[in-house]
């Protein structure tokens, strides 16, 4: 008994396996007329080195929960660990990499001087700065084009940018808000691929906001399936699919059952409305 | 080939024109056959006009030359008609006098002409200009965060900024005194406002995703200051600074009409009128326009380097 007690206490308040911990998390915006219920009662533990992904029908609160996870947007009561800290203290430590829908470079900068701007920010060397750099755009295949300015780069590879951006502080939790939303399908298949490699290749923990179906089979390790009025967690799939995963898995019959699960728990929800 | 005759033919013709305009003895166009050559002449400007503009529209090999052609050969042009009509009708001096005669005024009077920049320009307009810019972009600053501040602060500023200078310029003589300083406190008040509102404006322009990333890095106010904000708002402070560079020196003009001592280029314009001396009025409006323009292109050269990323340059670029 008392061998154990120090170990106990020394823990952090969530188990050391886990990343992110919400408990009976919700979230009410004042609006005008009637408050909305963004986010209702959401309970979800993400363990870390998983590939979680959330989806559901736009207004169902999945990019309102990543952001409350990142320190965006404030919880309006229940409780939520990122790492065992609080989302502030997650994001004042640098803990994860954030990934908008849209690039957000700066014009003004090159790809090289953008993907710097986190480290200029958290004051790391000089040198140190240009290895990670080097590191990730080498990763996301855009090292012959670090001196160029955003705006003289495809959506695609201003996307890939920001992911090297996200990259080069080195988190533990990478957060995307539908990235790839954007972009044509040709380039969103290949950025898919890539992430996987560099989600493979890093081991971080990746959540991923998404409203593609395929897209959600096709890179998670968990599917968590939302939906609206009030934003809340229909269904969590745990995916039965290998986690090396090529785009040839999608003529699989497993890849085509966990989609129609997806699918199913998607429109079993929408009878209730 | 029938271009190329008619181009040739209206060349000689200006040229021709050009030549005369000195040669012929004052009131020439008394005489109807010169009258002709007036009319002529002015058909030659016109025409030679649009063939220098279908080859500068047409990027051919010599656009980028001809885009400096255009303009010098259609400011020739004009002063050649100028210089014509003055002549050749006796205009009185009073009313309108001749370009040489404005360039003889010009350079016979450097010194006078150079005591007056000096004491309008570069004491008045460059510290009020400095000042007023200076005061309108910290005051921005000082009032983006707070939506309280800018209820207050805008209305009154657009009150402020319908002031005429007309109006305080007398004001400002009695509270600074006759020297340059009252017209420096003229060029603040003109410039701040236009220099707030901008500021203001290009600071609120920030990207919410921008906003969001640097609250994801933990950055700090002057970082995201320094890094985001000002970057960003940089096209709509050199439009409030190319603005005021015309305004300051209107405003430094006008305030001297209330009150001067006897130098300076607004003192020199009201004086010079009184003696009837236009060619000096002139030569001063010249040295004011020739100040204005060289401000004003130094700015726009120092905003395509600095905001070079901006839409609306970087297409010119490519």
């Amino acid at each position: 008994m008392n061998a154990l007690h120090p170990d106990v206490m020394n823990r952090p308040t969530t188990s050391g396996r886990s990343m992110v911990e919400v408990n009976n998390l919700s979230l009410i915006f004042e609006a005008n007329d009637a408050p909305v219920h963004a986010l209702s009662e959401i309970n979800l533990t993400i363990h870390k080195g998983d590939f979680v992904s959330f989806i559901g029908p736009s207004g169902c609160g999945k990019t309102t929960l990543l952001r409350v996870i990142a320190d965006l947007e404030q919880a309006t009561s229940g409780e939520i660990k990122v790492g065992g800290t609080s989302p502030n203290d997650a994001r004042l430590n640098r803990m994860y990499g954030y990934v908008f829908q849209a690039p957000a470079l700066f014009p003004w900068r090159t790809i090289r001087s953008n993907c710097a701007l986190p480290m200029e920010i958290s004051a790391q060397s000089k040198t140190h700065q240009h290895a990670q750099i080097d590191k990730y755009l080498q990763m996301v295949g855009l090292q012959d084009f670090h001196n160029k300015f955003p705006w003289q780069l495809s959506g695609g590879m201003q996307q890939r940018a920001s992911i090297a951006r996200a990259l080069c502080l080195e988190p533990e939790l990478l957060l995307m808000d539908e990235p790839f939303g954007a972009l044509d399908e040709i380039t969103r298949d290949h950025l898919n691929i890539e992430l996987l490699k560099i989600w493979e290749a890093t081991g971080k923990t990746l959540v991923f906001v998404t409203h593609s179906i395929p897209e959600a089979v096709l890179l998670s390790t968990h599917i968590v399936v939302m939906s609206p009025r009030p934003g809340r967690i229909v269904k969590v799939i745990e995916s039965p699919l290998p986690r090396h995963k090529t785009l040839a898995l999608r003529d699989t019959d497993a890849f085509h059952a966990l989609a129609s699960e997806i699918r199913q728990a998607l429109a079993e929800d929408h009878q209730l409305d | 080939m029938n271009t190329r005759i008619l181009t040739l033919a209206a060349l000689v013709c200006v040229c021709l024109q050009s030549v005369l305009v000195f040669q012929l003895p004052i009131g020439f166009y008394q005489q109807r056959f010169w009258l002709l050559l007036l009319a002529l002449a002015v058909m030659a400007c016109v025409y030679l006009m649009q063939r220098l503009a279908n080859i500068t529209s047409s990027r051919s090999a010599g656009a980028k030359f001809s885009q400096l052609l255009v303009p010098a050969l259609f400011g020739f042009m004009v002063l050649m008609l100028w210089e014509a009509i003055v002549r050749g009708f006796n205009v009185p001096l009073v009313l309108m006098p001749a370009p040489s005669r404005i360039m003889s005024t010009l350079l016979n009077n450097l010194p006078t002409l150079w005591a007056d920049f000096q004491q309008t320009y570069l004491k008045a307009v460059i510290a009020g200009y400095l000042m007023g810019c200076g005061l309108g972009f910290v005051t921005a600053k000082w009032v983006v965060r707070s939506p309280f501040l800018q209820k207050g602060l805008l209305p009154l500023g657009n009150f402020m900024a319908s002031i005429p200078i007309i109006g305080i310029a007398p004001i400002m003589v009695m509270w600074f005194g006759f020297d340059w300083q009252s017209k420096a406190a003229v060029v603040v008040i003109m410039t701040f406002f236009p220099m707030l509102i901008n500021t203001l404006a290009g600071l609120k322009s920030v990207d919410p995703l921008h906003a969001d990333l640097m609250h994801t890095y933990a950055a700090g106010k002057s970082q995201i200051f320094f890094k985001s904000q000002l970057p960003q708002a940089m096209p709509f402070i050199f439009n409030a600074l190319k603005l005021n560079s015309t305004l300051a020196l209107i405003g430094a003009i006008v305030a001297e009409f209330f009150g001067t001592p006897i130098v300076g280029m607004g003192f020199r314009i009201s004086a010079e009128v009184g003696r009837m001396n236009m060619d000096m009025v002139w030569a001063t409006i010249f040295v004011a326009a020739l100040a204005g323009s060289l401000s004003y292109g130094a700015l726009a050269l120092l905003e395509r380097w600095v905001t070079f990323w901006h839409p609306s340059i970087r297409d010119k670029r490519s």
